[in-house]
Formats: C-alpha cells, structure tokens, sequence
C-alpha cells in the first residue's frame, strides 16, 4: 500500500475497455451493478486464496473472468465463440504489417 | 507517421486478456449490445472529466457553507447532484464527517465499491487484498503507513462501502485556512483525505 503518487486510471488499454463494457452492458440493463459486484467478489474471494491481489493487472484479470462468465452464462457470449474470435485476433495481429491497422478477416 | 521497426515484420500481437476482451468486444458490438463509440466515450469519462477534484469541490463548499454541510451530511446524493454530480455508482452516497472525537475511513471489503461521480475510478491500494483485509482489522496500523498518525483520543470508524451505499469522508478543515476561497480550499483536499487514508493538506 502505498499512497496518493498520481497514477494513470487505467494501466492498461485492456482494462479501460473490459471496464467501460462492463458499464455499458450495465447501463443497457444486461445485469444489475448489485448482481455484477456480487459476482465479482465471488471471483475475487477466490483468486484471493491463494496469493494476495495487488489491486492492479490481477484486479482486472479476475474483473475479465467475471464479465466472461456472466456473458456465457446469458448466453451471450458462448466460451467457444470467445476463443474462436480470439484467434482471429490473434492471426489478425500476426498477419498485419507492423504499422497497418488490424482488422479481422471477413467471416 | 511512418513507424517502421524491423523487429516486428507483424503488428505487435496485445496480451492475452486483451484479446479476450477483443473477442468479447466483437462479439458483443455484432450482436448490437455494445456500441465502440460509447465505449470511448466511457474512456474518455473516467480517464478525463470525473476524478477526485469533483469531491474536492464538495468538500470545499461544505467547509464554506453551513446550509450546504447540513444538507449534504443529510442526504449526500441529493445536495452533490445539485453540484452537478450525479451518475453511475452514485446513486446512494453517504457523506461522514470527521471530527476531533471520530475519523472516518472508507473501504470495500468484498470488491471495489466507490463513489464514482466524486472520486472517479480507484487507486489500486483500493482494490487490493492488503488493504481491503487490514482496514478493518487493523486501521491504526494501515494509516500509519499512509503517513496519518491520529491523536489516542480520536477513535477511527471504518466503513463498508457496498453496491448499494458509497462513502465518502468529509475531512476536518485545516487551521488557518480563514477567509480562503472554495478554490483554495479545493486545491487542499487530496483524493486520500476523503477515502480517510490521509489529512488535507495544510496551506504553506
């Protein structure tokens, strides 16, 4: 713990965005905040048993895993539907010239 | 602008969790659930426009206006949205005031809960396990290391903040601050002085 040093919000680009989704499904009535903090610190509680959480990358790496569950368990965002697009993006970024902006291929 | 580096022939491929998210953005803006642009915008909200100078300025003005104090320890979430901040993780928010009898600390022991529209996202330590267990157990001990020694007689009171009900610590004015402007004022109330994890800072 340390204390009021100016950080940046969010330290990485990924934690912005898995957080603004997050607000925007929430404001679009997908889940209620009650229903998502409850979730979450499901998620914490159990991360958390083995080794102490920083409050920084691992703070969002379990916010990802909340929000991943709670999509697949809607039925919004089947687990095997993450990992198939998460490949495109991977073969996406390996494939884009350094300096080109990545796009997915057509599917 | 030209960016050439030869030792990436390929775009630099992000870190796992970020093609996660990129897989749950494209299914999820597909299905018309999410909009890019409205994602930005929340960037650009929390990174930018909502931070901790707004809870200053709710300090500020309850240290220069008694009707405005009495309200706000009244009803929080009323008397700061007349101030304009009102919105997401802010709707019940409760304001407690330090006194010479009572410091107040704030905390979330089960996630992260915080009241966004006055202090914006949290600082890391927030959200951490450290913090989170220690700030019950033993408070003393966790503002030592934050820098607050209080005196004996002051007890400290720590609150939970949940989902439902979001604190915020009115701190005790500084001395010789008579006659200062809600500006002034403003400029002396630090982000960790109204989470209670520090005192505001005393004018030069």
């Amino acid at each position: 713990m340390s204390s009021s040093a100016p950080e940046p919000v969010f330290e990485q680009p990924w934690h912005a965005q898995v957080f603004a989704m997050t607000v925007a499904l929430n404001e679009a009535d997908r889940f209620g905040w009650a229903e998502w903090a409850s979730r979450f610190a499901d998620t914490l509680k159990r991360r958390g048993l083995n080794r102490d959480l920083d409050g920084g990358d691992d703070y969002f790496h379990a916010w990802l895993e909340t929000l991943e569950a709670l999509l697949a368990d809607q039925g919004e965002a089947a687990p095997r539907d993450v990992q198939s697009l998460r490949d495109a993006w991977e073969e996406a970024y390996l494939t884009t010239p350094h300096g080109r902006p990545v796009q997915l291929r057509q599917q | 602008m030209p960016h050439d580096d030869h030792d990436h022939p390929h775009a630099l491929l992000p870190p796992e969790p970020a093609l996660r998210v990129k897989a749950l953005e494209t299914i999820l803006t597909r299905k018309g659930l999410i909009d890019p642009a409205a994602l930005d915008e929340i960037i650009d909200t929390y990174q930018n426009k909502i931070g901790p100078q707004n809870g200053a300025r709710v300090v500020a003005r309850a240290w220069s206006d008694p009707g405005f104090k009495a309200a706000l320890l009244q009803d929080a979430t009323t008397a700061v949205a007349d101030l304009g901040y009102y919105g997401r993780q802010g709707e019940h928010m409760v304001v407690v005031e330090n006194t010479p009898e009572q410091h107040n600390m704030v905390v979330c022991t089960l996630c992260s809960c915080y009241p966004w529209p006055l202090l914006g996202i949290p600082p890391g330590w927030y959200k951490s396990d450290a913090y989170r267990a220690r700030a019950v157990r033993e408070p003393r001990k966790v503002l030592a290391e934050f820098g607050v020694t209080l005196p004996a007689e002051t007890a400290v009171r720590v609150w939970d903040s949940t989902a439902e009900i979001r604190y915020l610590v009115l701190p005790m004015r500084p001395e010789r601050t008579d006659g200062l402007s809600e500006d002034a004022l403003a400029a002396l109330v630090s982000r960790d002085s109204m989470i209670g994890t520090g005192l505001p800072k005393v004018p030069s």
